[in-house]
């Protein structure tokens, strides 16, 4: 498909118009998104009234924007005013936010065109969708597989050439685990490089915002549009916004990458023969690269079902049928709570909330949690260690390609496992990006990391466009 | 560190009221063997000895975020409440507090 860049330049010219770029839009996934569901809900005549407005904008001489006419879809757990935010859970049904989430504002401001929302695990808890509440998301590739998750509608609607640009949110690699299912580009930006006001939380500590587009450069210009400090997030960094594009041609020589050997234990042959395949085309651009072993890295999979669940325990003792969402009437108020969450939640959230729980109760709090927290100060000495003597950290993104439906449901931890190779940025809060290189047998992609050092996204957009080219 | 005892269906138990979900006898059962190997994963950081580390719970550490004092718009109140599932008076309503008859 057509990137971002090229349409927003073709709209800005005047070569294109906004509307006739919004209806294909609508109308592939009036023709294909009833097989892959990787909508919950389109914005059709909301998305046609704002491509108007910006072709009127063109007409009237003036600039729409980076981003003019580009039709973007969020992930449903991005809050947008006056329109259905459901986080793919019963608990949220028919909730509508009264104010948008910053990355929309943002959006729409360089002119993008938001066409609906996508299908994700509830409440971004799962690694294949197959947790959604209205059903599962099918990988566009090959239906018979899942997308990846939790972002798992996002990746689909990109992937199935519905969008150049979707949002998701990753806490533990739930974007670029499905970009690598779907072969597509996910990346998870540095933890506060990207305002999270109006992201439903999961685990806030975690919690990341980045996007799914079929090209680097697009990665990079919709994270230089998103980005930047919010008021209203006070973990967002103070630093001014992030400045990607330079990085694109800068190319790789003398940069020193570490094959990480931990981001392919457990691999694939596949997918190990490809992460060396983009180990050795880094190396003939003028890289040098040099196998590490960082065995902390491996722990991050216990630290982080540790973390992840106590602080979600923790964001989702809000919905208790009170101040919005579903609330199943009892006639004394302890009683209706239960009744609201037993009912509005399913299996995979009630599991994280009580593994959460128990992680932070009497007696286990030291144990689980705090040697938790200590485990995540050990992986980000490790990482910071290595980054002493290397650039950046390349390996596989996920262990496999994506598997089948039901493969994973009836054991959580071989789910979990999906995650292994992901989660160990997210802990350091540090930046990562998943781009496709080659396939397997079947033709499903297989997906390559570049991870760099906290608030250097730059590198990530430098190598990763260097193994976009030698994947081409 | 000394590693904890397994989690019984007891706890599980326990920690459904705690975090206010209600769960059939088989869901019980269900949810203590899944805890138990979850758990059971993280016995290999449980063994570690970190007592000379700090703990992390933010990536950059915490700071204070400070802004001008000056009143900013904010959300309407009847927008909020129109998301309520019930209202009276300008306030969220919800049933009796206390087991009594109101």
């Amino acid at each position: 498909m057509t990137s971002a860049i090229d349409l927003a330049q073709a709209v800005r010219a005047g070569a294109r118009s906004a509307r006739s770029i919004t209806e294909a839009a609508l109308e592939a996934i009036e023709q294909r998104d009833g097989e892959l569901h990787a909508f919950l809900d389109v914005h059709r005549a909301e998305a046609l009234a704002r491509a108007e407005a910006i072709d009127a904008a063109v007409e009237r001489g003036e600039d729409p924007g980076p981003l003019a006419g580009v039709p973007v879809a969020l992930k449903d757990n991005l809050c947008t005013r006056g329109k259905p935010t459901t986080c793919s859970s019963k608990i949220l049904e028919g909730w509508r936010p009264p104010y948008d989430a910053t990355v929309l504002t943002r959006l729409v401001a360089a002119g993008a065109v938001p066409i609906g929302k996508t299908n994700l695990d509830e409440f971004a808890m799962g690694s294949s969708t197959e947790n959604s509440a209205f059903g599962p998301t099918r990988n566009p590739l090959d239906p018979t597989k899942v997308p990846g998750g939790s972002s798992g509608g996002s990746a689909a609607a990109v992937a199935a050439g519905f969008v150049p640009v979707s949002l998701g949110s990753d806490t533990g690699g739930s974007i670029r685990q499905p970009a690598a299912f779907c072969g597509v580009v996910g990346m998870k930006p540095s933890y506060g490089a990207v305002s999270r006001y109006g992201l439903v939380a999961f685990a806030s500590s975690l919690d990341q915002i980045g996007p799914f587009t079929t090209t680097v450069a697009d990665a990079a210009r919709t994270l230089e549009v998103i980005g930047g400090h919010d008021p209203m997030d006070a973990t967002s960094l103070l630093e001014p916004r992030l400045s990607l594009s330079a990085a694109l041609g800068l190319g790789v020589e003398g940069l020193r990458v570490g094959l990480c050997t931990d981001l392919l234990e457990g691999a694939s042959e596949i997918v190990i023969a490809q992460t060396r395949a983009a180990a050795a085309a880094l190396e003939a651009a003028g890289a040098t690269v040099e196998e590490v072993a960082i065995p902390e890295m491996a722990l991050g999979l216990s630290a982080y079902y540790l973390l992840a669940p106590a602080e979600a325990s923790s964001n989702l003792a809000r919905y208790d049928g009170v101040r919005y969402g579903v609330r199943v009437e009892r006639a004394e108020v302890a009683e209706m709570m239960t009744a609201t969450r037993t009912a509005g939640f399913g299996a995979e959230v009630k599991r994280r909330i009580m593994l959460g729980t128990y992680a932070l109760s009497a007696g286990y709090y030291d144990a689980y949690y705090g040697q938790a927290q200590k485990t995540r100060t050990l992986i980000t000495r490790a990482l910071d260690a290595a980054y002493q003597r290397f650039d950046v950290l390349l390996g596989a993104t996920t262990p496999t390609t994506a598997f089948a439906f039901g493969d994973k449901t009836a054991d959580p931890m071989s789910m979990y496992l999906s995650d292994l190779y992901t989660i160990p940025s997210n802990l350091a809060g540090h930046p990562a990006i998943s781009v496709p290189f080659g396939s397997d047998a079947d033709g499903l992609p297989v997906g390559v990391q570049v991870l760099a050092p906290g608030r250097r996204d730059d590198r990530c957009i430098q190598v990763a466009a260097v193994l976009e080219e030698a994947n081409s | 560190m000394t590693e904890p005892a397994p989690i019984t269906r007891d706890d599980v138990a326990h920690v459904a009221k705690l975090a206010r979900l209600d769960l059939t006898e088989s869901e019980l059962d269900t949810y203590t063997g899944q805890l138990a190997s979850i758990l059971g994963h993280a016995r290999d950081i449980a063994a570690l000895d970190l007592h000379a580390l700090e703990p992390t719970d933010h990536p950059y550490g915490l700071r204070n975020a400070l802004r001008e004092d000056v009143v900013t718009a904010s959300i309407d109140r009847d927008e909020l409440l129109a998301a309520a599932p019930s209202v009276a008076e300008g306030r969220f309503r919800v049933g009796r507090i206390l087991g009594e008859a109101p």
